[in-house]
């Protein structure tokens, strides 16, 4: 038997073994919506509910698959975790929630960190007990990283740290901080004065305060940094690298290939979803999906989704994309979290008079998740450079417009 | 409700081939200049420049070997109509190919032995299907009676003037048929030639009255031949628009990168910067849905997921290019409003695009029947 055939079969094993291992293991509704996104994690119970999930999914072998055995992974390829993935998607079951870890520093510390680092940090990652937030961007510096003013001094065999962190998801759960500091005030370049570390949380002088999301719930911090005190080893690679190693950080959580751990990091809603919502309402004393106008709106969103969802194929093609090389790539953002926020923002539109209820309403359509979910897209369109700013850089590099 | 979407996107080297050598043609023998200098002429487009597309074999893409094609499917068409959009190449392409699709899904082995190989050699055909403005009609009231005398006019038969024959539906014992018409069995003064918003583009109506075909005029699978004929053109009519938006994008992108005001490039102005990203990606979704059709379409009876892919390709493509014309005419400012910019040539065609085989309404609403009830 060949070697990709056997892989085949193996995968083929692997599906079935995983669809089995979900229905026996799935956990029941917990009383709560579930988070769509590790940025929905804003109470106690909802930690522990998605920290014992995740520790399962890892406990039963289903999260770093394709990372080493001696740090927790199971050594095999990243076709087994995205085939995982794909079922745990389709099964709609929980998110792995300690995403910063999964995606983020974990892949980074594998790849770069040193065999102590490795060995400190990664198991901790995949079995939800470390809790992994980020620390790049700033108050008042919204998308501009290179702007960061957060210091780091070096004080003997410590830094000492002083400024404060915005939208730091999680970051009154988490161990660790992967964050962005300057190092340097007067570095030629203002990206050249910045380090990355690897932030323990616990530290002296870190303290954490809750933001209130547009939602009424919690999920990010703001933290603060008073002479905080953490250990030099905590630095990752040498001064003045953070920005290099922090842009790194950004290809991992591409997915497994790029060495990430994998897990699902999002519950997807797709037109499907809508469509079935919809299947329920009533308009004009007749089925909401007789509406003509209805009809063809949720067309046109089904068409921009098709174009949406056959992206990566076309991205494939490069004789497809050789007028404007980095479009797809480069837009991606743009175009999938726009589409999503209309999509949302109609959803809520078709219910009817139930369309003004919310979350923790017994008669709020599907319990308010189209609510919820719509205002949380904002997360999207606002959080990693809003749609503007992306405009620019589709503007400026796709298609060569002057900058401002 | 739930169906599994066909996500089918695949280009074969052959395919990049003739996208590379259609690239380099359209634009070579296709410049603006040459546009413009066909604007006012009869036939619209270059006889010389027809007779090397034939020559290249691209009348015969889609034509089994059998007949003297090439036998690469309606597929590889897709790749060459978008390049001639791309450079608003206007020749009887589109029409011909139709015509010969129509015979092929739906003609008699006589009709395909003696009308492929001919239109592989530069024959030119088109269709006659329209009574009236509605695309969407479901019957003719062209009639065929039973002594085979053809008694009705279509309405806009593209590139009618000059056409070798025509495939003509018609009401004939009570079904609709295709049937084909040789255009030395028009009548005099048949053909009346139409003012069309876009000037690249030639079409007339033609009045059928008196014309007595042989019962061998009749395709024998027109059902079946007729609906696909509906969906490849539209397809085919998005892949032209698509290029004709790419091509929209590149005259704005070029003027904002060198007109001035204010003392600044106009393309720094977030206002007009932020829409010209809206049309890339409406141009971007549009080449993604062409593709897609072409690679779910074959030779056999279009299928549900090919006729979706279709439809979906023609609302996107002839909606991107609408947008994409109507805003490159705004940012010329003054300019834009002269017959010599060459925004208007874009936006008119976006406007006799969108009514090609079916304007965007139309789509969605055979659309919607097929994803969502």
């Amino acid at each position: 038997m060949s070697i990709e055939l056997e892989q085949q079969n193996e995968l083929k094993e692997l599906r079935a073994e995983v669809t089995d291992w979900i229905k026996h293991n799935k956990p029941a509704d917990p009383g709560f919506l579930l988070p769509q996104t590790f940025m929905e994690v804003g109470s106690e119970p909802v930690l522990d509910f998605l920290r014992e999930w995740q520790h399962k999914v890892w406990s039963a072998g289903y999260l770093g698959m394709a990372w080493p055995e001696k740090y927790g992974g199971r050594g095999l390829s990243p076709a087994h975790q995205n085939l995982v993935d794909a079922q745990m998607k389709l099964a709609r079951a929980p998110i792995c929630f300690n995403v910063i870890g999964l995606g983020w520093a974990g892949p980074l510390i594998l790849d770069k960190g040193t065999e102590y680092e490795r060995e400190k940090y990664l198991k901790g990652i995949l079995n939800a007990e470390d809790i992994w937030c980020q620390g790049f961007s700033e108050p008042n510096h919204g998308s501009d990283l290179g702007s960061i003013q957060t210091r780091a001094e070096r004080d003997g065999s410590d830094y000492i740290i002083n400024g404060s962190k915005i939208w730091t998801t999680m970051g009154n759960y988490a161990k660790y901080m992967i964050l962005l500091a300057r190092t340097e005030a007067q570095a030629e370049r203002k990206y050249n004065g910045l380090s990355f570390f690897l932030a323990p949380m616990s530290a002296e002088g870190i303290s954490t305060q809750p933001i209130q999301k547009l939602t009424g719930e919690y999920g990010f911090t703001e933290t603060f940094f008073t002479d905080a005190r953490i250990p030099a080893d905590c630095i990752m690679g040498e001064e003045g690298q953070g920005w290099r190693i922090a842009m790194q950080t950004l290809q991992y959580e591409r997915g497994a290939e790029a060495g990430a751990a994998g897990g699902i990091s999002i519950l997807s809603i797709v037109m499907n979803d809508l469509l079935k919502m919809a299947a329920k309402v009533e308009r004009e004393g007749q089925p909401l999906l007789k509406d003509h106008v209805t009809r063809d709106n949720l067309v046109k969103l089904l068409i921009e989704e098709k174009a949406l969802h056959l992206t990566d194929k076309r991205l494939g093609i490069p004789a497809l994309c050789a007028d404007y090389p980095n479009s797809l790539s480069l837009s991606g953002k743009l175009r999938s979290t726009e589409f999503y926020r209309r999509m949302r923002q109609y959803a809520q539109s078709l219910q009817g008079t139930q369309g003004s209820l919310y979350v923790g309403d017994d008669q709020a359509v599907d319990g308010g998740f189209w609510q919820r979910a719509y205002l949380n897209n904002f997360s999207t369109t606002i959080g990693g450079g809003t749609s503007q700013v992306q405009a620019n850089i589709v503007g400026e590099h796709v298609l060569g417009l002057p900058k401002d | 409700m739930t169906r599994k979407t066909n996500m089918a996107l695949a280009f074969t080297d052959e395919q990049s081939m003739i996208l590379e050598s259609a690239k380099g043609f359209c634009s070579d023998r296709s410049d603006i200049t040459a546009v413009r200098s066909l604007l006012s002429s009869a036939s619209g487009y270059s006889a010389d420049i027809w007779a090397e597309m034939v020559g290249l074999g691209w009348t015969g893409i889609a034509i089994p070997e059998q007949y003297g094609g090439s036998e690469l499917g309606i597929g590889s068409t897709v790749p060459l109509v978008e390049s001639m959009g791309r450079n608003l190449l206007s020749t009887p392409y589109i029409s011909t190919t139709m015509a010969s699709q129509a015979i092929l899904r739906g003609g008699s082995e006589e009709q395909k032995a003696k009308w492929l190989p001919l239109v592989a050699e530069g024959s030119v055909g088109t269709l006659a299907l329209l009574d009236n403005e509605d695309w969407g009609a479901s019957a003719t009231s062209c009639q065929l009676s039973a002594d085979m005398q053809l008694q009705g006019t279509k309405l806009l038969v593209n590139d009618a003037a000059v056409a070798d024959f025509f495939i003509v539906s018609a009401c004939h014992n009570g079904a609709q048929v295709l049937v084909l018409v040789e255009a030395a069995q028009l009548a005099e003064g048949a053909l009346g030639a139409k003012v069309l918003i876009d000037e690249t583009k030639r079409a007339c109506n033609i009045n059928f009255n008196g014309v007595t075909l042989s019962p061998e005029a009749i395709l024998p699978q027109s059902e079946a031949a007729l609906r696909d004929i509906k969906l490849l053109g539209a397809l085919l009519t998005a892949a032209e628009s698509t290029g004709s938006c790419a091509a929209a994008l590149d005259l704005v992108v070029a003027y904002l990168t060198s007109r001035i005001q204010f003392g600044r490039l106009i393309g720094s102005y977030q206002s007009l910067k932020h829409p010209t990203v809206d049309i890339l990606i409406g141009m971007d979704s549009a080449r993604t849905l062409i593709y897609h059709a072409a690679t779910v379409v074959g030779d056999q009876s279009l299928d549900q997921d090919a006729e979706i892919a279709c439809r979906m390709a023609k609302a996107q493509a002839t909606e991107a290019l609408l947008y994409a014309g109507d805003r490159a005419i705004q940012f010329h400012g003054g300019m834009g409003f002269t017959y010599e910019c060459d925004a208007q040539l874009y936006l008119r065609r976006a406007l006799w695009s969108q009514h090609q085989f079916g304007d965007a309404q139309h789509h969605r609403t055979h659309l919607a029947s097929l994803l969502l009830d």
